[in-house]
């Protein structure tokens, strides 16, 4: 059936919208996880807890790129070419784990990303990787922008739109097109993310 | 696949909102450039100037995005209230975790009161961002 044919049934069902379930916005479930995040971020710093500033670190950072980048160039294309039924149904689901998700793993790669480049003198004007180091900043501050200024507003939106009885699909269409726009900058962050991170690993 | 009933065709065109969503973002890009300039020259203490300019400007538009938001009328306020105020409780806490962090790193006088400042201004910049694309497009009953 053609995506047109699938709009039409979906939009032309007779009689009143069909009962749906309502989508939770921010998955009650993943909030402990959240916060044992917020507290072992926060005892590593406290502690100035090596280990654990670079697990949070390692990990958040490993995180937010593989993430970044395998929706932008893997599920993205693979979801524009769904009907468009099926594109929502998938949304419903995938869009409410990453309000969770990729707050958590900013926040944990950020928070001790300061504490880390301290530790291993890299903040010293003196060090070779501090020009490095200034890149990563802005690299980052553009990613963050982006994602808390443009992508996360369109998201929360876009899970409103769809627990409304009758959503609104160019409205919705409308939203998603701000991840079509920005997935070519934050690839290019992610990628440029990648190389300064291990060129800095590496000196 | 009838379970997704959607509406392809607006049946009423969106409304068109002053920039608030705009306004509050700028404030976001202007408080991130702040930061990133303190953050280059730690432990070495930052030229100022430049920081509090960017601050000054980034909370003149965030009060100007409060302005227009005040002056709104036929505004889905209580999804906006909802939304507001969970993604202010996120923000301040992530806000929290970033000013713990310049506090445990010594971070005094001058350069502590701009950074607090700007993780103020940021706080709330995004929860209204949030908040306001996502009750422009609600029900003005607000209650969905």
């Amino acid at each position: 059936m053609s995506d047109d044919a699938m709009v039409m049934n979906a939009t032309t069902h007779p009689g009143p919208p069909l009962e749906r379930p309502k989508i939770q916005v921010v998955p009650l479930a993943g909030l402990p996880v959240v916060a044992a995040a917020v507290i072992f971020v926060a005892l590593s710093i406290g502690f100035d807890w090596k280990w654990g500033l670079m697990f949070n670190h390692v990990v958040g950072g490993g995180l937010w790129t593989g993430i970044d980048l395998f929706v932008g160039l893997v599920i993205g294309p693979i979801l524009g070419r769904l009907s468009i039924p099926a594109r929502a149904e998938f949304s419903a689901r995938f869009m409410p784990m990453m309000v969770i998700i990729m707050p958590t793993v900013v926040m944990m790669t950020l928070a001790t990303g300061f504490q880390v480049a301290r530790m291993a003198g890299n903040l010293s004007a003196s060090n070779p990787n501090h020009a490095w180091l200034i890149v990563s900043f802005c690299v980052v501050g553009v990613m963050a922008t982006v994602a808390l200024g443009v992508l996360e507003p369109a998201n929360i939106a876009v899970l409103y739109e769809m627990n409304k009885p009758v959503p609104n699909g160019e409205r919705i269409h409308r939203l998603m097109q701000r991840f079509v726009y920005t997935a070519g900058i934050l690839g290019i962050m992610q990628v440029a993310t990648l190389i300064i991170m291990t060129r800095l690993g590496s000196r | 696949m009838s379970s997704l009933h959607t509406s392809e065709v607006s049946h009423e065109s969106d409304r068109v909102f002053p920039p608030i969503g705009w306004l509050s973002s700028g404030a976001l890009g202007l408080v991130v450039v702040g930061g990133i300039l303190l953050a280059s020259y730690a432990p070495r203490v930052a030229p100022l100037g430049v920081a509090t300019a960017l601050l000054c400007i980034a909370v003149a538009l965030l009060i100007s995005a409060a302005f227009l938001l005040a002056r709104l009328k036929n505004f889905a306020w209580p999804t906006f209230i909802t939304v507001f105020k969970w993604a202010l409780l996120a923000y301040v806490i992530t806000s929290g975790m970033i000013e713990f962090a310049f506090v445990h790193d010594h971070t005094r006088g001058s350069s502590l009161v701009l950074v607090t400042l700007m993780l103020v201004v940021f706080a709330l910049s995004v929860p209204t961002t949030i908040a306001f694309t996502t009750a422009r497009f609600a029900d003005v009953k607000g209650d969905d």
